[in-house]
């Protein structure tokens, strides 16, 4: 009986036991795929054109942003982050955190050090 | 505050079913019968969470893995950035844009696979997968073409290397300013960072595609139909992040400088 409902709204299971991390069940339509699909191939070709005009250090910048865009519609619907529970989301956050924290110490290191003057 | 919602909740439940004891059996039955259910789980959504989760976990030190390659790349591109933007330009645009259109069209295909196990259709599972796969394969055949034009161009990092396209670009009808000897030596590091970074790439391609194999297989058997999705789902998971990974690796190593001033 236990198993035969389950929400994750807590009416069903107010001692949070039988899906403590709450957990929806969600499937993505493939209409949403595919606008998801055009959007990255459309932003591929906007970072090839961007990369022809000469816009200084603003061609890396913009670069970049097109690509964390694409990475993160990816993440969010070709990988299903938007639909997860709080748990996942906070662990993938923290990952890319964690990673921002360690380049961002091995930068401080680098640009610190007395290069060319020992 | 839990009791209180407890006996609400217990005031609000519909009259005792006649038959409780069938009733009991039928679901407990019913769920314990799906063989993908480990008996230490709570529930199949408990389950689930938790592949999801481990996925993740495993994700994250691949990003990490990634990261490390991508910041010895940041250093190195500020450091030469002459002989990066001049290697990089050596790269095909026409191949890399097309290797990026490829990949993204076989994330499509698995993000459709995900879909259609999720609603238990056996044959457009198989199709989708088979779709990734070739996807996958094209993405590899450019790659060796690519591979291929740098060693016969003796652009592979090493005692065979040549640097003579960035000393003296003019005499191969480049139009790039020439680089001084010292700096066009380093475009070695630009090319050493271009394999070790597109081929790790590519071994997780090739890793993904023996998977993607032996999930087809398993498919085709109609394992993922019965509401069994998690290995496709998971692997889905990984196949995109292989996708994700070379949408950073396209522009930081193809289009660095293509806009010439001259």
């Amino acid at each position: 009986m236990a198993h035969e409902t389950i929400h994750t709204d807590g009416t069903q299971d107010p001692m949070n036991v039988t899906n403590p991390e709450h957990a929806q069940r969600h499937i993505v339509r493939p209409l949403q795929y595919t606008y998801v699909f055009g959007t990255l191939l459309l932003f591929t070709g906007i970072t090839i054109g961007v990369a022809y005009i000469d816009l200084k250090w603003a061609n890396p910048v913009i670069a970049l942003g097109i690509a964390c865009f694409q990475a993160t519609i990816g993440i969010l619907f070709f990988m299903h982050v938007a639909y997860q529970s709080r748990l996942i989301k906070i662990t993938i956050g923290v990952g890319f955190f964690l990673f921002l924290v360690l380049v961002t110490m091995t930068m401080g290191d680098y640009v610190s050090r007395a290069w060319g003057m020992w | 505050m839990d009791n209180a919602l407890a006996s609400t909740g217990l005031t609000t439940q519909p009259a005792p079913d006649p038959h409780p004891h069938e009733t009991a059996v039928h679901a407990e039955h019913e769920h314990v019968a799906l063989p993908q259910h480990r008996h230490h789980f709570e529930t199949e959504e408990q389950q689930r969470e938790a592949g999801s989760f481990g996925m993740w976990l495993f994700l994250v030190t691949e990003i990490m893995f990634f990261g490390g390659m991508f910041f010895a790349y940041l250093l190195y591109r500020n450091w030469y950035y002459p002989a990066f933007a001049a290697a990089s330009s050596q790269l095909s645009v026409p191949l890399g844009g097309t290797n990026t259109a490829i990949l993204i069209t076989s994330g499509f295909c698995m993000a459709l696979g995900v879909w259609a196990a999720e609603v238990r259709r056996r044959k457009m599972l198989v199709v989708t997968l088979i779709l990734t796969t070739l996807f996958g394969l094209a993405f590899l055949g450019i790659k060796y073409d690519e591979y291929h034009e740098k060693y016969e161009l003796h652009h592979i990092p090493g005692n065979n290397f040549n640097v003579s396209q960035f000393v003296n670009p003019a005499a191969y009808g480049i139009k790039e300013e020439p680089l001084a000897p010292d700096m066009a030596q380093k475009t070695q590091i630009f090319f050493f960072l271009y394999f070790a970074m597109t081929g790790m790439h590519a071994v997780h391609l090739i890793i993904g595609i023996g998977l993607l194999f032996w999930l087809t297989w398993r498919a085709h058997r109609g394992d993922f139909s019965s509401g069994y999705v998690a290995p496709i789902e998971n692997f889905g998971l990984y196949w995109h992040f292989i996708d994700i990974v070379w949408l950073f690796l396209f522009p930081l190593l193809y289009l660095i400088n293509r806009h010439p001033l001259h």
